[in-house]
């Protein structure tokens, strides 16, 4: 007689999910013990939003089946998926602004809500018992990011839930934030319920998951125990062999100021915008200043009166390029700003970096036109086809060439063609915002370097970003934005992750550290 | 319930069999109506589509019909590209029209080479101020073009009957609704002998090439595309949305109004109430037909015009009502846009609520 094992709570065997064009999972195997918490590295593309939509009932497999509990079972959508108690919070919460968390949850829930009341009860009870309080009266509109994910959270465990998928939870936390929740999931995970983590931060894998299972290209390309493994090893089934995973660029300090804002303080258009509050901020030539913080904390406000998209008072803001020193360009639209070597890599790529219909030589000329690519209102197609060929050569862009529309490009590649359209036009200043987001190691490597080079030439750079890591890595002054508010910018060698993370949830001041000498509060 | 899916990749080929898709299927529509109404359905197309232009004289007047059609649409082109959905050329051409007639009326007794660009350029200027207002409307208070174009259309037409029936009317016309003949000074002259093409013809071209240069090889042109694909890339880049919206609008407009006024100095000679029998509505269907590109639109106005001309015939030898061409020109943009849209996605029959349907209660009550 065999013994009958506990069977998984989940287990994927043989999952397999054709695209045109891309086999998005190719005989993915995974299995999920209860109370286990359970990893799914990879990079993005690797398979990892498909394998969970499948989970959830978002997406049929082609081919493979699915165990519940050692049981064959098909999902058929998410509503039979959290009917069977699979729960999933999203990287992008669908959530209304207006409506408080109860309302939020309810709608949710649909005919098993029940009453209001009730229901804001246990939102309470559920919420404090797993430390992560959230007031049930609140709108959405005035939760940080942090607690709208909360919400997201909450709304699947006031259900019976067996297992919680999150896809990429902490990329909006600050590193207090993701603590708080790390301890949320071991005591879920204490009580039986399976987690499947999506991540591609190897630090806090190895620090709260069971197991893992590595996807490459759509296939699992390993499993292992994280606790056991070192970060390098665990890169290295993400990304391949061939593919350096970690690199150190030298810190430098600047002294001649090419950017600056002074007083910067700006209401938003949006009402659910954020007033930018005296921001202070010097760029010098030859250094990367890195802005970290959570998203919707001011960041797109302050890249807009950078950009010129938004206009600001007169005297807020002076580019200092020209031998003719310092201009006020606070009330210059974003062409003049160019003229002035403003280089600009916005957050989306597609629709606003680049127009997607249009060819990539058309997408050269998008912000190149200021480079001798117009003459008397004519526009010099060869020129302008030869410095879209330049981009991609120079930025090694993956592409069926320069007549290949924008949006038939990945992600990364699109991204090092945006890139190298700001760089090749040889900017003073150059501003990126996210630039490595959604990007793989490879593409993300390039584009650091090709930012420390354009560094070195002399050019001050800003990166606003949400990725600590990046930031660490090619910053040479360092800090946050929180509220519309800007923390001290310190040498990046001073700083540390912890402190950085403080002045993401606002906390300005100078605390008993080692390194001090270089604050100034 | 019906779903509709993306499929994966759009194909530029389909992409231009797709007006010539619409119009076989428009045909093959035509040949059950036909049918039905008890003709026959050959005989009817070749009255439609071939009967009118089966001789020199056809042929002229097919030219002379898709003038004014062609001059709309090249104008719509420019617009339609920025997104900007003027569907006001009817109006921008009757004020187009009524504008020259009034300058041609107060020219009438003077003799001078001048006076017919006077006439042509203050028609122009016509359909373009009549288009600023929708522009004006638009960048300053954020109304919808669509709306203030059409109702600005019915206001042009009754301004253009007070006008012909009132203080435009011609004095010695026994008190008929028609303006006195213009002068020979302020008719277009014919571009061939012994037909009624007249000089808008060579005008309409010129405008096709002129808005060809302007939108594949000027950087206003790409401006214009930009801000009508992706309008915050256009505002990241510098571009100046309003006056680009300014200029589209504008440039419709001048063109619409050039058009008003190629008739009542062209074919017409005087201000009359029934100027254009909707050929700037025409211009919209010719310029989707056309795919907003100048090569199409010419070919796409000619066969706006074959169908003007063909419904006529078709009263005139089979005693069909003359519905039928609005008819075909519906069933043409209805095709069009049908395809279009089955070009890019595909049609999925779903028996079930969606997803978001609220889940039943649970059963599953475990801990």
């Amino acid at each position: 007689m065999p013994k009958q094992p506990v069977p998984p709570r989940l287990s994927l065997r043989g999952i397999t999910k054709q695209y045109p064009g891309c086999i998005a999972n190719d005989d993915v195997h995974l299995s999920i013990a209860p109370a286990e918490i359970h990893a799914l590295l990879g990079e993005n593309g690797a398979g990892k939003s498909t394998l969970m939509k499948v989970i959830y009932g978002l997406v049929k497999p082609d081919r493979g089946e699915l165990l519940w509990d050692g049981l064959p079972l098909e999902v058929k959508d998410p509503a039979h998926a959290r009917k069977m108690g699979i729960g999933m919070v999203f990287q992008h919460f669908s959530l209304f602004d207006t409506l408080t968390v109860t309302e939020n949850i309810a709608l949710a829930l649909g005919d098993d809500a029940g009453e209001l009341g009730p229901l804001a009860e246990k939102i309470r009870t559920v919420s404090e018992k797993y430390g992560m309080a959230i007031n049930p009266e609140r709108e959405i509109h005035t939760l940080s990011v942090g607690e709208r994910q909360r919400v997201e959270i909450v709304r699947c465990l006031v259900q019976d839930i067996r297992l919680l998928i999150l896809d990429e939870p902490t990329s909006v936390l600050t590193p207090q934030e993701v603590e708080v929740l790390f301890v949320t999931l071991r005591q879920l995970a204490s009580e039986g319920c399976s987690i499947l983590f999506i991540s591609h931060k190897l630090n806090e894998v190895k620090a709260l998951c069971h197991k893992a299972t590595v996807l490459r290209g759509g296939r699992v390309s390993g499993a292992c125990i994280p606790s056991e493994q070192d970060t390098t090893s665990m890169a290295k089934m993400m990304v391949g062999d061939d593919t350096p995973v970690s690199t150190t660029y030298p810190k430098v300090l600047g002294d001649k100021p090419v950017l600056e804002i002074t007083q910067l303080d700006q209401p938003s258009h949006d009402p659910f915008g954020v007033h930018l509050k005296n921001l202070d901020l010097t760029v010098n030539a030859g250094e990367i200043v890195g802005i970290a913080g959570v998203a919707g904390n001011g960041q797109e406000e302050l890249l807009a009166s950078l950009s010129g998209e938004a206009l600001s008072k007169a005297g807020t803001v002076f580019f200092n390029t020209s031998s003719a020193g310092k201009t006020d360009v606070a009330l210059l639209p974003p062409d003049q700003r160019r003229a002035l070597g403003l280089g600009f890599v916005p957050e989306e790529r597609l629709g606003r970096g680049a127009v997607p219909e249009m060819s990539l030589t058309e997408n050269a000329l998008l912000t190149g036109f200021l480079t001798g690519l117009v003459k008397q209102g004519m526009v010099g197609w060869q020129k302008t086809e030869a410095f879209a060929d330049k981009i991609i050569k120079d930025y090694k862009v993956k592409t069926a060439g320069r007549h290949a529309q924008a949006d038939s490009l990945s992600g990364g590649n699109l991204q090092k063609f945006i890139i190298g359209r700001e760089i090749l036009q040889d900017p003073k200043i150059l501003i990126a915002a996210h630039p490595t987001w959604g990007v793989d190691i490879g593409a993300a490597t390039a584009i650091h370097k090709a930012l420390i080079t354009l560094r070195d030439q002399g050019a001050a750079i800003l990166v606003v970003s949400e990725d600590i890591d990046e930031l660490f890595l090619i910053s040479d002054r360092i800090g946050a934005i929180c509220d519309g508010e800007l923390s001290p910018i310190k040498p990046t060698p001073q700083s540390s992750i912890e402190e950085l993370g403080r002045m993401m949830a606002g906390d300005f001041s100078p605390q008993v550290q080692p390194a001090t000498e270089g604050t100034h509060a | 319930m019906i779903k509709l899916e993306p499929r994966g990749e759009r194909s530029k080929r389909m992409a231009y069999l797709s007006p010539v898709l619409a119009a076989v299927l428009t045909m093959l529509t035509g040949v059950i109506l036909f049918t039905l109404l008890g003709v026959d359905p050959w005989e009817a197309l070749v009255t439609i589509l071939y009967v009118p232009i089966s001789d020199t004289y056809g042929i002229a007047e097919l030219c002379v019909k898709a003038t004014p059609i062609l001059l709309c649409a090249i104008g719509l082109s420019v617009v339609f590209k920025a997104q900007i959905w003027n569907i006001g050329a009817e109006g921008q051409l009757l004020i187009g029209g009524l504008f020259g007639s009034y300058m041609a009326l107060q020219l009438i007794d003077v003799e001078s080479a001048w006076v017919l660009p006077t006439v042509l350029v203050f028609g122009a200027l016509g359909g373009l101020v009549w288009a600023g207002i929708a522009a004006l409307l638009k960048v300053q208070f954020n109304t919808n073009e669509i709306l203030t174009t059409i109702m600005m259309n019915y206001i042009a037409l009754n301004i253009l009957l007070w006008a012909v029936h009132g203080p435009l009317k011609d004095p010695d016309g026994y008190n008929f609704p028609e303006s006195a003949m213009f002068s020979d000074s302020s008719l277009l002259p014919l571009l061939i002998e012994d037909t009624r093409i007249h000089f808008g013809l060579a005008l309409a071209l010129l405008a096709v090439v002129a808005i060809w240069v302007l939108m594949s090889r000027s950087f206003y042109g790409f401006q214009i595309k930009v801000m009508g694909l992706d309008a915050s890339a256009a505002r990241l880049s510098g571009f100046k949305e309003k006056r680009l919206a300014y200029f589209a609008l504008m440039l419709s407009g001048a063109l619409a109004g050039l058009a008003g006024v190629s008739e009542v100095t062209g074919p017409i000679g005087q201000l009359i109430p029934n100027i254009s029998p909707g050929y700037g509505y025409a211009a919209i269907i010719v310029a989707f037909l056309g795919r907003l590109h100048p090569v199409g639109i010419l070919l796409a106005s000619l066969l706006m015009a074959l169908l003007y001309m063909g419904g006529e015939m078709a009263q005139i030898s089979l005693g069909l009502p003359l519905a039928l061409t609005g008819l075909f020109q519906g069933m043409l943009l209805f095709y069009l846009l049908a395809c279009d849209v089955l070009i890019s996605f595909r049609v999925r029959w779903i028996s079930r609520q969606p997803t978001t349907a609220p889940i039943q209660p649970t059963t599953n009550t475990q801990g």
